[in-house]
């Protein structure tokens, strides 16, 4: 159903939207022009946590707290330890962004891309509503679904998953060799 | 002296009687129908002595001899058949068409025919046994007998033709081996050049016998003898329009084989080959085969609305030849080159007496000169054998080393100058009996031309020949060394050879027999002659002295005693000159003909030949070549050129594009997400 | 709640991390930005779940899924960082251009 702008305004959910969706953004974009490498990082925790928020109103528990627990408890950890590992400067540092020469075909292209998506979708969708659902999805369905429709996909990512530790472990560890020179 | 000329010409008038000669004959039977093998065997002969002379016993000769042996006995058998009772054969074989002619070999055998056959076969056989001892030990006496067997064959192939064709056959193969024998010694040039002569001369006169052969072929519509006569029989008026000209293109032929003049150039210097082959061909065969040829078309050359009046040419030149050669004779110091001037005399004769309608007459003297000629050359030879030189002032008081030799020279000698009883005398007295009364009948300035100038050749024939007996045989001999008989292989045949000379004349004596006529006039085709039933003793009464008176000058002026300065004295200023100079016709034909084509026109033709004819070839090929370089260029540099170009542009396009690989990820992020961009606005839009 | 304010989210969070991504220079940062442009992705998915009413849920599913995978990625990335960084002593990303031409 097409919403006005009146509608939109006065309905208190997406005061809490734009309320979630500001800081994400501008976490966002942090994360892409910060110079110091850490607050790039944090600035990423941000975001993934404003995501994870809009998840939780949107319904989509599971899903939410799955952001928080693997995104901004592993993943950044992560990212974290790998600062940590390559000695990256912990202070601000310009040697962090490409000079502009590089940046302003980015931020055409970004702009770019952003408008050609906003067009397409409001070309498309117009002022559709999104009727926020009476309760959260439940996990149960989420289970169901997955090892039902979803069974081989569900499979086929724990086999990449395995993947992925064993090549991180065998591409991370030092060689023999190399243990009496480091 | 002339007063008293007249009632003795008046009494000439008795004799004349006009008539034809009744013909009557057989076929021969098996004789004529074999009679090819008198052709054939002299042929086959020489292919074994080119191939098996040299390993046989008398490495050729044997062979050759042979030969001729067969020839001489066939040939005498027939002759007897003939005087018996006459053969008139013919036989063919057909070999060919060409369009509306018929090729044929064939043998004739008639009266004419068989009389060659005879002279051929007789004389070849004695020339040939001589040359046994002549040739001994010659490098190439093998090559030699193969030759003359050659000759001898070609000779009876011309001889026995029947038609045009097999006589040019027979004319060539006897100018060929002709050729071969003049230059036997080729290891002197001057004897090549001799050979070269003969073959030219004659090749230029053949000339006049291709044309004419073809006018006449044309005209009378075969090539066949008896076929022409039949349509001249029958009235043929395409052969009586070109009638004379044929006539005259197959006499200058004739001319040039029997060496009248102005073509007896040759025969001089033809000297330069072996005696024998001067014995054999240039005195008593090849070079009759003209007078065999105006023999052969007599019918053709008699009827006036046919070749009549070629007949007063051939008189006329045949005089000229008898008189002027005959001149020639007394400035030679070479004994083979007097008897070579002396054979063209006669031969003009021989000629003349044809042209004024004395065929039996010119063939008696072809027959007798054929024997006493050749014993003469013979009886040179020997003495040539024996003082190895050739010139008559190394020779002298020979008499006495060579008798054999000496006496039948001079039984030569008597039969050549017409003494009585020997065979000249008749034979040259039955000629000049005949030009008499050709211009008692039909008084043309040629006929008379013809009387005067065959008395005077009479004359000047018995001076020459005094002359030569006594600068050989008289006086002192002014060589080195002891002059030696020559073997008896050699004189053998002289002494057979002076036998003929001196009895055949007896043959055909006017009134008293006339075996001869009876013979050579067995023609297919009657021929109208006078025929003398009787001495003309009158011509006799005059010739005769004539003859001795000359003979008693010669003798007189080239006694031995005499020397050769006193001689001098007697010389004419400016006609000795003339006469040492061959009336300069030899220069003329050298500087006038010879020199020009070798030099001008042969250059001449040259540069037609490499301009124009080649022209067109040489452009040909020029295109072709240009055209080669032009592709060839394209390929190298067209078509090369653009696969060249194609890998210079695909590098350069890759050493240009390769630029875009930076390495750097982010770049080639940015150009992919930059793609999508654009692809997904194109998509939007359309 | 218009669908479009979700999706318009979903781009902003996927153009800046796109920027991200073709402008960082540290090897880690670049693969930040790309967890940037994987969570505007995990948005979307979640909104047109929830726009479309799916029982069976795939969105979210997907959404997992791609939590599952870009965590491995993460991990993967992070090491092959490492040993560049053994090997050269450099995690900039400007240093790795040895494929060029």
């Amino acid at each position: 159903m097409t919403v006005t702008f009146a509608d939109w305004i006065t309905e208190l959910a997406n005061w809490v939207f734009l309320l979630i969706a500001i800081p994400t953004v501008v976490a966002a974009f942090f994360v892409v022009t910060a110079k110091n490498v850490v607050r790039a990082v944090l600035s990423l925790v941000i975001t993934l946590a404003g995501t994870a928020a809009l998840f939780l109103m949107l319904g989509a528990e599971f899903v939410g707290w799955t952001v928080v627990l693997v995104y901004i408890g592993a993943v950044v950890i992560l990212f974290l330890m790998g600062i940590m590992i390559t000695q990256s400067p912990l202070t601000s540092s310009t040697e962090l962004s490409q000079p502009m020469s590089m940046r302003t075909p980015a931020i055409l292209l970004s702009v770019v891309l952003f408008g050609v998506i906003a067009w397409a979708v409001i070309v498309s969708f117009g002022a559709e509503g999104i009727p926020l659902p009476d309760e959260a999805t439940r996990t149960a369905s989420i289970g169901e679904a997955m090892f039902t429709n979803w069974v081989i996909p569900f499979e086929v990512v724990s086999f990449v998953l395995l993947a992925a530790l064993i090549g991180g472990i065998t591409l991370a560890r030092r060689d023999p060799v190399e243990e009496g020179e480091a | 002296m002339f007063a008293s000329l007249t009632p003795m010409l008046a009494g000439f008038a008795l004799f004349a009687e006009e008539g034809e000669h009744e013909v009557h004959a057989g076929d021969g039977g098996w004789l004529a129908e074999w009679a090819w093998m008198i052709v054939v065997v002299p042929l086959v002969i020489t292919f074994l002595i080119v191939f098996f002379g040299k390993r046989s016993p008398w490495k050729g000769w044997g062979m050759a001899t042979f030969g001729m042996a067969f020839v001489a006995v066939y040939g005498a058998v027939l002759a007897w058949v003939n005087l018996d009772e006459g053969i008139l054969y013919e036989g063919a074989i057909e070999i060919g068409r060409i369009g509306s002619f018929t090729l044929e070999w064939g043998w004739v055998v008639d009266g004419l025919s068989i009389m060659m056959y005879f002279l051929v076969g007789v004389v070849g056989f004695l020339v040939f046994v001589y040359a046994n001892g002549y040739m001994k030990g010659d490098v190439r006496y093998t090559w030699f007998f193969a030759s003359f067997s050659l000759f001898a064959g070609g000779m009876l192939v011309l001889v026995s033709a029947p038609n045009l064709i097999q006589l040019i056959v027979g004319w060539e193969l006897v100018g060929v081996s002709s050729y071969l024998l003049i230059a036997h010694y080729w290891e002197d040039f001057d004897n090549v050049d001799a050979g070269n002569k003969a073959f030219m001369v004659n090749k230029v006169a053949d000339t006049g016998l291709f044309i004419g052969a073809i006018i006449m072929a044309l005209s009378a519509g075969s090539f066949k003898f008896s076929e022409i006569f039949e349509t001249m029989v029958g009235g043929n008026s395409t052969l009586a329009q070109f009638g004379f000209w044929a006539g005259l293109a197959l006499f200058i032929g004739a001319m040039g084989k029997s060496a009248q003049f102005p073509f007896h150039v040759w025969l001089p210097d033809a000297m330069a080959g072996p005696t024998p082959v001067s014995a054999l061909m240039h005195a008593a065969t090849m070079v009759t085969a003209g007078i065999y040829l105006v023999a052969r078309l007599f019918p053709f050359y008699q009827l006036p609305e046919y070749g009549g009046d070629v007949s007063m040419i051939i008189t006329i030149i045949g005089a000229i030849t008898l008189f002027f050669m005959g001149l020639l004779a007394l400035v030679q110091n070479d004994i083979k080159k007097l008897l070579a001037y002396s054979t063209v005399s006669q031969l003009g004769y021989m000629m003349a007496a044809m042209g004024v309608g004395a065929y039996t007459a010119g063939l008696f003297h072809l027959f007798t000169h054929a024997f006493f000629k050749s014993l003469l050359f013979l009886a040179a030879g020997s003495v040539i054998h024996a003082v190895h030189s050739n010139n008559m002032s190394d020779m002298g008081g020979l008499r006495k080393y060579v008798p054999a030799t000496f006496w039948t020279f001079m039984i030569g000698t008597a039969a050549l100058v017409g003494l009585f009883p020997f065979a000249g005398f008749w034979s040259k007295d039955e000629i000049i009996a005949s030009a008499y009364y050709n211009a008692s009948e039909d008084p043309t300035a040629a006929a008379w031309f013809m009387v005067v100038l065959s008395i005077a050749g009479a004359f000047i024939t018995a001076f020459y020949m005094a002359r030569a007996v006594s600068l050989t045989f008289f006086g002192k001999y002014q060589g080195h060394g002891e002059p030696h008989e020559s073997p008896k292989i050699m004189t053998v045949p002289l002494i057979a050879l002076a036998a003929f000379a001196a009895g055949t004349g007896l043959l055909n004596a006017p009134g008293l027999t006339h075996v001869f006529t009876d013979w050579v006039t067995v023609r297919a085709f009657p021929i109208m002659e006078h025929h003398f039933e009787a001495p003309s003793w009158g011509l006799i009464a005059i010739v005769t002295p004539v003859v001795l008176i000359a003979l008693a000058i010669g003798f007189y002026l080239y006694r031995p005693k005499q020397t050769q300065a006193e001689r001098d004295e007697f010389s004419i200023p400016v006609l000795y000159p003339l006469l040492e100079q061959k009336y300069y016709i030899d220069d003329f034909y050298m500087d006038g003909i010879v020199r020009p084509t070798m030099g001008p026109i042969a250059d001449g033709t040259l540069w037609i030949d490499e301009n124009v004819v080649d022209a067109v070839p040489n452009l040909v090929a020029g295109g072709a070549k240009h055209t080669a370089d032009a592709v060839n260029t394209f390929d190298q540099r067209g078509v090369d050129g653009v696969f060249n170009m194609l890998s210079a542009a695909t590098g350069a396009t890759g050493g240009f594009l390769r630029k875009a690989f930076t390495g750097r990820v982010q770049q080639y992020a940015a150009i992919s997400f930059a793609g999508v961009v654009i692809l997904a606005l194109l998509f939007m839009i359309f | 709640m218009t669908i479009v304010q979700f999706v318009l989210l979903g781009a902003a969070l996927f153009s800046i991390g796109l920027y991200g991504v073709l402008t960082r220079k540290n090897a880690i940062l670049v693969l930040a930005s790309v967890e940037v442009m994987l969570a505007a992705v995990n948005v979307n998915l979640v909104a047109f779940d929830v726009y479309l009413g799916d029982t069976s849920s795939a969105g979210q599913v997907m959404a997992l899924f791609i939590i599952a995978l870009a965590a491995a990625e993460v991990g993967i990335g992070i090491a092959i960082v490492l040993m560049i960084f053994r090997n050269r002593r450099t995690a900039d990303v400007d240093d790795l251009d040895v494929m060029r031409y």
